[in-house]
């Protein structure tokens, strides 16, 4: 580990952690019997190993956060703090201002495409919502589309890069209705949101994560483009890298 | 669910990782009242994401918020953090002898301090997969980074520390 490293020093630390299968851990064995730099690596990391379980370095979390969670869900709501300026100010400001104060604050604010679209991703994922349209084909998928939306939306399939496209269905964000294509990657389902852009001009795509899920959206040809899934952020960012050539 | 339904699930949910998250917390950030605001703050927007949490790995989920809030706070990255010190109330082992618990302890001490000097994505790769026993997929789900740059970064960590440990038994 320290002199000189082998190529494949990296499975010898991953086999110690418990990520390889059983086959390959059978492979490294016999790899490490021949590799000096291996063996090495091998005492390394298992002297390391015993030195971190020994020193026992972690530490308890102090009462007092025990009592701050236990009055964080004691309480009804999280504090958001402009609820609670809000009723106090009404005294200072009298209620008629006070009203088109609150008029002003609580006015249905612009919905946030974020949230909209991880929102359709999450009521996707209820059992039988995720696709209306059930066909690995896109030209069953393509014209499933037709005549219930007002644009065409962009249908590919990624089978041969490993993203098969396994149906479509519609969806509505605010009060829009959108396509929404569906491909897996392993188990991990994609949606792929699509409406017209308008106006907008094309943009790269910029990755967001919400919620525990991995957000891309892009602007391409004319059309918004939103992808979501609990993939890992890098495979998601190769399967929109691979739309966009396609 | 609404209400103390939804909060008692969220103690439910959350205390069971609560020293995890304070662990690294405390490894992030400079020292305890760091840890604690940071964990504090990391409770307060865990409650609000708690709605969208489907299940799952609670102690990924929560040790994400953690770090996102200890590399929010300002105090991360303005220097080395105070290693953590092994508990000194720890009661020896019956059979060691006082002199057997000091050499224990002088070397929890060098080890804390040694991790303590790592680069800091180094360090948190290492606190996740060794003291929380986080799988690579875990840690790149924390950390936001591929599950390579997960196994490149615990490489150089573990690299460094065991030059450093077997540099400083020679010293000795």
């Amino acid at each position: 580990m320290i002199k000189r490293e082998c190529a494949l020093a990296l499975l010898v630390q991953a086999d110690i952690d418990g990520e390889l299968d059983a086959g390959r851990a059978a492979d490294l064995i016999r790899h490490r019997a021949d590799c000096p730099d291996c063996q090495a690596a091998y005492a390394d990391l298992m002297m390391l190993r015993d030195r971190l379980r020994d020193g026992d370095l972690r530490e308890r979390a102090p009462d007092s956060l025990r009592h701050f969670l236990a009055r964080q869900s004691a309480a009804m709501a999280p504090p958001v703090k402009p609820r609670r300026w809000y009723p106090q100010a009404s005294f200072v400001i009298g209620p008629a201002l006070a009203a088109c104060i609150a008029f002003a604050l609580f006015r249905p604010a612009a919905p946030d495409p974020l949230a909209l679209v991880v929102d359709a991703h999450v009521r996707a994922l209820q059992p039988g919502h995720l696709q209306d349209v059930v066909s690995t084909d896109r030209h069953t998928v393509k014209p499933w589309f037709e005549g219930k939306l007002d644009f065409a939306p962009p249908v590919k399939d990624l089978a041969a890069q490993q993203f098969p496209l396994t149906g479509g269905r519609l969806d509505v964000l605010d009060g829009r209705a959108v396509a929404a294509m569906v491909y897996q990657r392993g188990t991990h389902p994609i949606n792929l949101l699509a409406w017209p852009a308008g106006k907008d001009g094309d943009h790269d795509p910029v990755t967001q994560d919400a919620k525990g899920f991995t957000t891309i959206h892009w602007v391409q040809n004319g059309m918004i483009l939103w992808a979501v899934s609990d993939l890992e952020r890098s495979q998601l960012e190769e399967f929109v890298r691979l739309w966009r050539i396609n | 669910m609404t209400g103390p339904a939804l909060h008692q699930t969220f103690e439910a949910v959350v205390l069971p990782h609560l020293d995890a998250g304070y662990s690294l917390a405390r490894w992030l950030t400079r020292g305890r009242g760091d840890a604690e605001d940071v964990v504090q703050e990391a409770l307060v927007r865990a409650l609000t994401y708690f709605p969208g949490f489907r299940g799952g790995n609670a102690r990924g989920w929560f040790l994400q918020i953690v770090r996102n809030a200890a590399y929010a706070s300002l105090s991360l990255n303005r220097g080395v953090p105070e290693p953590v010190a092994p508990d000194e109330e720890t009661l020896p082992d019956p059979g060691d002898d006082p002199e057997a618990a000091l050499i224990r302890r002088r070397g929890r001490a060098d080890l804390a301090r040694l991790i303590a000097s790592l680069e800091v994505e180094l360090r948190e790769t290492l606190i996740l997969r060794e003291f929380e026993e986080l799988s690579y997929k875990e840690i790149a789900q924390v950390t936001g980074a591929p599950i390579g740059t997960v196994m490149s970064r615990l490489w150089r960590a573990r690299r460094s520390l065991a030059v450093a440990i077997r540099r400083e038994e020679m010293d000795a």
